[in-house]
């Protein structure tokens, strides 16, 4: 009986790893076809992301919020060493913004009497939903996070994504309580803008660093270091006029730009739904919902 | 020792590699950190495909790197694709571990990393069809390696703490 079973052990270890061998080399050719797919099908793709998302949320936002708590608490540290310092900036600040605020307050009244007289079409009133940030690319691949808003909230694809900074992206794939943001460092994202003061218009493209490019500039556009640049508004997707960020680089080749974001603090974002009047039926835009969560 | 009890014990090496990839994906608000952020998991993957491979066999290394993919945004099917060369090529080479020191074990996941970050930066450069920062990469391969030795102390911390029940 002893010898039957160490013949059998025999046969069966062999074959255990040419089972063994097989299941690898079909789960690689298996990994390599669902890169492929995802590719070709990148809707069903975004489809899986989203039910997957929808099932991890939960449990991504557990984990976010000590990793966040950590992150604020070197912060404070931080900011107690320097307390004095800021004081004495913003109260300076502070007197200056003052100064702002009446000359704004003037000008927007004057705005809206001139806009009466001209009878200038309203821009659609943006409404929006801000969410926690559950979820980070973890990696040099892409630059996307995830929020824990969805199609519940009507949250949808292509709806444009700001912070208290400045825009940070867009929303590329929306499950029921989820939504994936393509920030607008992404290899793969592409933003309609236009330099506040010139009136130069461009196209924001990023490429996984820090610093997007601006790209199709005319031929003799002017673009100096520390111009403002916004949205647009160009596509009818983003609400023009809201602030990306700086000019950072001018050289003969390139201008880079420096965005309004601080990546590295992003734990709330909003995501606005902008539909332009006529863009969809009525019924299917979203109301004015604020709500925080 | 109860049956179940063991079997649970068994599941340790699965379990964590599946805690270090939501590591991975969760926000850490730590400056500059998430282009670079580790690959956690693969620390989990090279350690337990030299010393329980059994316990971690390909199809559930597929399926963490398939998880990964889904919670990152990363291109589907590449993390996955890379988990499993790592074993792969850990499965022909263990034997040549088992056994030795530490620094003999640091110093094999300090070559599978750069052919790792190698192989994924080549492959998401097919991918998205245009070269990808390099720096980035280079950058979270050598933290990786950096960091494998607190990792290696934790794993095999939990390794003991398994064999103890066996």
């Amino acid at each position: 009986m002893r010898a039957y079973r160490g013949r059998a052990l025999l046969l069966a270890l062999p074959l255990k790893s040419v089972v063994q061998r097989f299941s690898f080399a079909l789960l690689v050719g298996a990994a390599l076809t669902v890169m492929i797919l995802s590719r070709a099908e990148p809707q069903l793709v975004d489809n899986m992301r989203g039910a997957v998302s929808d099932g991890a949320a939960p449990i991504l936002e557990f984990f976010s919020h000590p990793a966040a708590s950590v992150a604020s608490f070197i912060e404070e540290i931080d900011a107690l060493l320097e307390v004095h310092d800021k004081n004495a900036v913003l109260e300076e600040q502070n007197s200056a913004l003052l100064k702002w605020q009446s000359v704004a307050e003037k000008f927007s009244h004057e705005n809206e009497e001139l806009r009466r007289l001209l009878h200038v079409v309203p821009d659609p009133e943006a409404s929006f939903v801000t969410a926690r940030v559950i979820s980070d690319s973890g990696g040099p691949f892409v630059r996307t996070v995830l929020i824990n808003a969805g199609k519940n909230d009507r949250v949808r694809k292509g709806q444009a994504v700001i912070n208290s900074e400045g825009l940070t992206g867009r929303v590329v794939s929306a499950g029921r309580h989820s939504a994936r943001i393509l920030l607008l460092t992404d290899l793969n994202s592409r933003i309609p803008v236009v330099m506040e003061s010139s009136r130069e218009k461009a196209v924001l493209a990023g490429d996984n660093t820090h610093h997007p490019r601006l790209e199709f500039l005319a031929v003799d556009a002017r673009v100096n270091v520390g111009d403002r640049i916004v949205t647009s508004g160009q596509g009818g997707i983003f609400p023009p006029g809201l602030p990306v960020g700086v000019v950072s680089l001018v050289s003969e080749e390139r201008a880079l730009v420096q965005p309004y974001v601080n990546w590295d603090r992003l734990e709330h974002v909003t995501v606005l739904d902008y539909t332009l009047p006529g863009f969809l039926p009525e019924t299917k835009r979203a109301g004015r919902i604020g709500a925080l969560r | 020792m109860e049956r179940s009890e063991l079997q649970l014990r068994g599941l340790t090496p699965f379990t964590i590699t599946l805690l270090l990839v939501l590591a991975s994906a969760v926000p850490w608000h730590i400056p500059t950190f998430a282009p670079i952020t580790p690959a956690f998991a693969a620390m989990a993957i090279y350690y337990w495909s030299i010393y329980r491979p059994d316990k971690l066999p390909y199809a559930a290394t597929f399926c963490l790197g398939l998880l990964h993919d889904l919670l990152t945004g990363t291109p589907l099917g590449l993390t996955a694709l890379t988990y499993l060369l790592v074993q792969g090529v850990l499965s022909s080479q263990r034997t040549f571990f088992h056994g030795k020191p530490f620094l003999v074990v640091w110093w094999g996941f300090s070559l599978v990393m750069p052919g790792m970050a190698l192989v994924s930066w080549v492959i998401a450069s097919l991918y998205f069809n245009t070269l990808l920062p390099p720096t980035q990469f280079i950058v979270q391969a050598i933290l990786t390696v950096l960091l494998y030795p607190l990792f290696g102390l934790l794993f095999s911390a939990l390794h003991r703490h398994m064999i103890r029940g066996n």
